[in-house]
């Protein structure tokens, strides 16, 4: 039954990747295709007083340059723009909207022409004349006007009376700048004329039907006038959850032409979409001196735009994760003059639990604690903020696992205490934790006589393994080789599915090609049994699987019918069954992945210089439906941590309201000198109650507490504790 | 980016020609530099005059021993040459510390001279810079300068120079052959680069309308006792913070050839050659090395951000000279530093 689930399975779709035989977004042909090239704001806040575009209408080969003063009809209400994932509070950016400057980036014109360059150079020809307003982009200079998001959360006891009375307290905030996606692949649209007010948007997003839906509402089309694909995604990392505004200017561009437009941003224009958002992280801890924890609590403050709200969970971990009978949690916000922040790999928990953790480090050494001993003092089997129990939770052996493969029990607990030749050696520890979600999705299933069947779902693959998951799924589930699976994703008018993002999609795919494929198998039963002395003629579908290319009793396999006789024997070449799957609601139960992460680095201990030698991660998910791809899901993590400890933050003066690294030679992310050996192991974690398969989803975890456990190790090296990130050499001189 | 004309020189000859027919158009040799500042409109040439398909990629040995470099040569070709290998191990290793494999490359000898600064503003067309824009003012004294320069700035530009090659070249004193319309020159490598002063629009003295040809690196070539340390935010491919190229002639325990030029710091490779005298005769320890690089330093100022460049430096230079002192030269494969 399971051949391919749980076992290394290589990507399907990897060859067609590495020969370029896989299409993105940018790369589809049209007949009498055009190309847009964007203006943006060069201020943070204002008006538009003149644009003139008359220079660049004059340039051979540019066919047009939409502003807001000539595009074609618009939405006007904000019900239009909020796409599934937009914040509840706030008004969406509308490109091309009206005069308004809100961000400096925004896109203003779309030159479009018959080449790229020509679309390019004629940019550099609109003439823009602003009138400026007063603006504000300093977090830390606005501090002071933060303002409470939402109700928070009810305290527990009485935190601030257990923190006066604590034996042991710390108390620190930990800054975390604002950091950018920079997936490989360049934001871009081809949208496809197909005539008669027709298109086919070719988009780099992480969930096709939210395109659909918010382009059919933004351009008052009917569901069948737009088709959103979007088979390949090159990383996206949360920054294609939401439409982005090239793939409304690409349509707006086709829409006011009648012709196929193609939209590509540059790197520079990337860091005009969403971010991880800039957080001044506060955590409070107090403990008895045996190292129960008695206080926890935590306060965010974090940026968000004039226009949305834009927040996420960076306290809730804190609130769920340790025993601690006080505490109290908080979530401000800061409205600055920028583009709102979106969703970043782990949103929320990779910023906020980095926080704790490394104030839960500056705890045990207050306590003279080992940082395992300390965390296992304040273990608890129990979500703390719902006081639920867990589907299931490994992390006491996570610790073990990762503490033995690691080697911890080793470590001189002494600062400074271990080195190697010039370098200072630094071992440091940190816990993770993630959402364990899972959403309703549809699937379809196409089963024909030959034994092949097509799968399709509209869910996107975002380089997380998605079309892999599912062809192993459904040749177990099919009883076939994985070999005569063909996956499609991707396509707004396949079944349902929501955005590709929060770990979700492995579980929730998965369920679903299950409960598609369970339709199959009825239809087969319903026409194996009808045969003339059929050895299935009396079984319930209970005790029926698929196998071997034929439909089995589930104690006997031997008494099968082949599924080509059964659809022979029924007069029909193939099977098509489609089925939505729901989640039982089980509010009995947190559902939560962790992770114990270990880190060793080495610091030159005159200059500085900072090396990630080692990390193991141990990480319990459920059960790990691919060995292969999932070990790549949790090393792509700890690569990102890396990156968040020592190199990742955009940089902006704050005098002009501009970013000053936007691009990848300024905006560092680890290279391969940077990555050394990173250990993943898989901890059991056999759960019966989160669904039938028992998955948890990988996407995330990864990096949750890798830039925690760096810090804790750069502080065991060197003595020195910096709550800055990221990490430079820089801080370590002195 | 701006619409240009392209058209491709024949010889040096007609390089030059096109050249002084239309001031404003520029030569392209590899373009890893130039077309990066075109696409943000940094650059706007008339037109691109094409230079890589010109005979300037050989390595000649001269008749005094010294070795001449054609300005063409790709980065890497250099770097992985026997010749250089052997006899300039330092020039080498500075190049292999820049960029990547692929820049390095497309990358000419020429091109890396001739590299501008990564100074953000001068990136950014959107806010003032003396150096793009001379008289609009620099918005880095005031702004964020942690990669910023604190040796030989003006209060008109406090950029630094980018390149690695030409620190490695500093030290060695290669020369700098160049070409124009009023015959061939040779320019010191040391005086090819400027400090800012109120024309911070040129980076080097280089003249209007001249070519680069070759570059010229004298006998001495310190392959014994030498090392390039670049200390930068991540472990490879980022721009020097500090970089220092430390070559030493020893005699016993005794110096009796220092050079050492620092990279990183300021707008052109520094060089101090009373630090250099300072070391001649002396014993090669810390103490001495440590002494040179006040030397070297003085006169040092920190703006808000950079101020941790001088005591890097000042460790840098230490940590630089003892590798040399040493026969360990930095690896630039093995990222631990020796
Ligand atoms: C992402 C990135 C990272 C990098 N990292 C580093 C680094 O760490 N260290 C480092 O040193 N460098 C680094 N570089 C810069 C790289 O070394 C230079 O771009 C390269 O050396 C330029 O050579 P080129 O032949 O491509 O020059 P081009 O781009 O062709 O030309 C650059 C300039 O030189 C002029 N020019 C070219 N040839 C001549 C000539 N013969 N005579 C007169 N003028 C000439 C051109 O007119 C132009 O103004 C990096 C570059 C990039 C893009
Ligand atoms: S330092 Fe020089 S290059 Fe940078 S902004 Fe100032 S003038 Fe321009």
């Amino acid at each position: 039954m399971n051949a391919y689930v749980g076992t290394p399975t290589s990507r399907v779709d990897g060859r067609a990747k590495v020969t370029g035989a896989a299409k993105y977004a940018g790369e589809f042909p049209a007949d009498g295709l055009v190309h847009g090239f964007v203006v943006e704001a060069t201020i943070p806040r204002g008006r538009i007083a003149r644009l003139d575009t008359s220079a660049a209408l004059q340039v051979k080969g540019v066919l047009d340059v939409l502003t807001h003063a000539n595009r074609p009809p618009l939405a006007g209400n904000d019900e239009a723009w909020k796409d599934e994932v937009a914040p509840e509070k706030g008004s969406p950016f509308r490109p091309l909207y009206d005069d308004t400057i809100k961000f400096n980036g925004q896109p203003i014109a779309l030159v479009v022409a018959e080449e790229w360059e020509t679309a390019k150079f004629a940019a550099t020809l609109v003439r823009v004349e602003y009138e400026p307003h007063g603006f504000a982009t300093d977090l830390e200079g606005e501090r002071g006007s933060a303002v409470e998001f939402d109700k928070p959360h009810e305290p527990r006891g009485d935190a601030a009376g257990a923190l006066a009375r604590a034996a042991v307290r710390h108390e620190a905030d930990y800054v975390i700048p604002t950091e950018h996606h920079n997936p490989m692949e360049l934001f871009a649209t081809t949208a496809v004329w197909d005539g008669d007010g027709k298109l086919t948007v070719y988009d780099k997003t992480q969930g096709v039907q939210n395109v659909h839906k918010f382009l059919c509402g933004v351009f008052d089309k009917k569901p069948d006038d737009i088709r959103v694909v979007s088979p390949y995604v090159g990383g996206a990392f949360g920054s294609g959850l939401r439409p982005q505004y090239q793939v409304v200017l690409a349509t707006l561009g086709a829409l006011a032409l009648k012709r196929s437009v193609r939209l590509v941003l540059t790197r520079q224009q990337m860091y005009g979409l969403g971010y991880r958002p800039m957080t001044i992280e506060r955590v409070a801890l107090g403990a008895k001196t045996d190292g129960a924890l008695d206080a926890v609590t935590h306060e965010a403050i974090a940026v968000t735009s004039r226009y949305e709200d834009f927040a996420r969970n960076d306290t809730g971990w804190a609130e769920q994760l340790y025993s601690s009978p006080n505490s109290r949690f908080s979530h401000k916000l800061v409205q600055l003059d920028v583009s709102t922040p979106c969703d970043m790999r782990a949103p929320g928990a990779a910023s906020g639990v980095c926080a704790l953790e490394c104030a839960m480090d500056e705890l045990a050494v207050a306590l003279k604690l080992d940082p395992v001993e300390l965390r296992l003092k304040c273990y608890s089997d129990r979500d703390q903020s719902e006081n639920l129990p867990y589907t299931s939770k490994q992390l006491r052996e996570c610790y073990a696992r990762g503490a033995d493969a690691f080697g911890w029990s080793k470590r001189n607990p002494a600062p400074r205490s271990m080195r190697d030749g010039k370098e200072l050696v630094g071992w440091g520890m940190a816990t993770g934790v993630w959402e364990a979600l899972q959403m309703p999705v549809a699937v379809r299933i196409v089963l024909t006589s030959n034994g092949h069947a097509e799968v399709s779902c509209a869910a996107s693959d975002i380089g997380t393994g998605t079309y892999t998951i599912v062809a192993q799924v459904a040749a177990d589930a099919l009883g076939l080789p994985i070999e005569n699976i063909s996956v499609k994703l991707a396509d707004s008018s396949l079944p349902q599915a929501p955005v590709e993002g929060g770990s979700w999609m492995a579980a929730s795919s998965a369920h679903a090609v299950l409960a598609a494929a369970e339709e199959v198998r009825k239809e087969l039963l319903s026409l194996a049994s009808k045969m003339h002395r059929s050895p299935l003629a009396d079984a319930e579908l209970t005790d029926t699987v698929l196998v071997d290319g034929t439909i089995a009793r589930t104690n006997d396999n031997s008494r099968a019918v082949s599924i080509a006789d059964a659809m022979r024997h029924g007069n029909i070449e193939r099977i098509a069954k489609e089925k939505l799957n729901q989640f039982d609601e089980d509010k009995k139960h947190a559902r939560n992945t962790h992770s114990a992460v270990f880190a060793e680095v080495k610091v030159d201990e005159e200059l500085g210089v900072i090396r990630v030698s080692r990390i193991v991660s141990a990480v319990a998910a459920g059960r790990i439906l691919n060995t292969k791809t999932g070990r790549s899901q949790v090393m792509g993590g700890v690569v990102w941590g890396i990156g968040m400890a020592l190199h990742e933050g955009t940089v902006m003066d704050h005098r002009f309201g501009r970013i000053m690294n936007p691009n990848i030679a300024e905006y560092h992310i680890p290279v391969n000198a940077d990555v050394r050996d990173i250990d993943v192991i898989f901890v059991d974690e056999p759960d019966a109650h989160i669904n039938k398969l028992g998955i948890k989803g990988l996407g995330e975890i990864g990096v949750v507490g890798v830039p925690a456990a760096i810090a804790n190790a750069v502080y065991h090296a060197t003595g020195k504790r910096i709550r800055r990130f990221p990490i430079t050499l820089d801080k370590l001189l002195d | 980016m701006n619409n240009f004309h392209y058209s491709r020189a024949a010889d040096v000859a007609d390089a030059i020609r096109l050249l002084a027919a239309d001031p404003d158009a520029k030569l392209i040799a590899g373009g890893t530099n130039l077309i990066d500042l075109m696409k943000e409109n940094v650059e706007r040439p008339s037109g691109l005059i094409d230079i890589s398909r010109l005979p300037l990629r050989k390595l000649e040995e001269t008749a005094d021993g010294s070795l001449r470099i054609g300005a063409l040569v790709p980065n890497s070709d250099l770097a992985y040459h026997p010749l250089i290998e052997q006899r300039y191990p330092l020039l080498a290793s500075a190049i292999l510390a820049g960029a990547s494999a692929q820049l390095r490359n497309m990358a000419s000898v020429g091109g890396n001279l001739m590299q501008r600064t990564r100074c953000a503003y001068f990136y950014d067309t959107a806010t003032p810079c003396n150096k793009r824009n001379p008289g609009s003012g620099c918005s880095a004294i005031d702004g964020l300068n942690r990669n910023h320069a604190i040796l030989g700035t003006s209060p008109s530009c406090i950029a630094t120079n980018p390149s690695d090659m030409s620190v490695a070249l500093a030290a060695l004193g290669a020369l700098v052959h160049v070409a124009g319309p009023s015959g061939e020159r040779t320019i010191a490598l040391a005086d090819f680069h400027r400090l800012p002063g109120d024309k911070p629009h040129l980076d080097t003295n280089l003249g209007t309308g001249e070519i680069i040809i070759a570059i010229e690196l004298p006998p001495l070539g310190f392959a014994q006792n030498y090392s390039y340390l670049k200390i930068r935010d991540r472990l490879s491919y980022a721009f020097a913070l500090v970089s220092v190229a430390a070559a030493l002639e020893l005699e016993g325990n005794a110096i009796s050839q220092a050079r050492i030029a620092l990279g990183g710091v300021a707008h052109k490779p520094w060089r101090s050659l009373e630090a250099e005298a300072a070391l001649r005769g002396q014993a090669a320890t810390a103490d001495h090395f440590s002494h040179a690089a006040d030397l070297l330093l003085a006169g040092a100022t920190a703006r808000a951000h950079n101020g941790f460049k001088i005591e890097l430096a000042r460790r840098a230079i230490v940590r630089t000279l003892t590798q040399a002192a040493n026969a360990t030269p930095q690896s630039q494969a093995h990222k631990k530093i020796a």
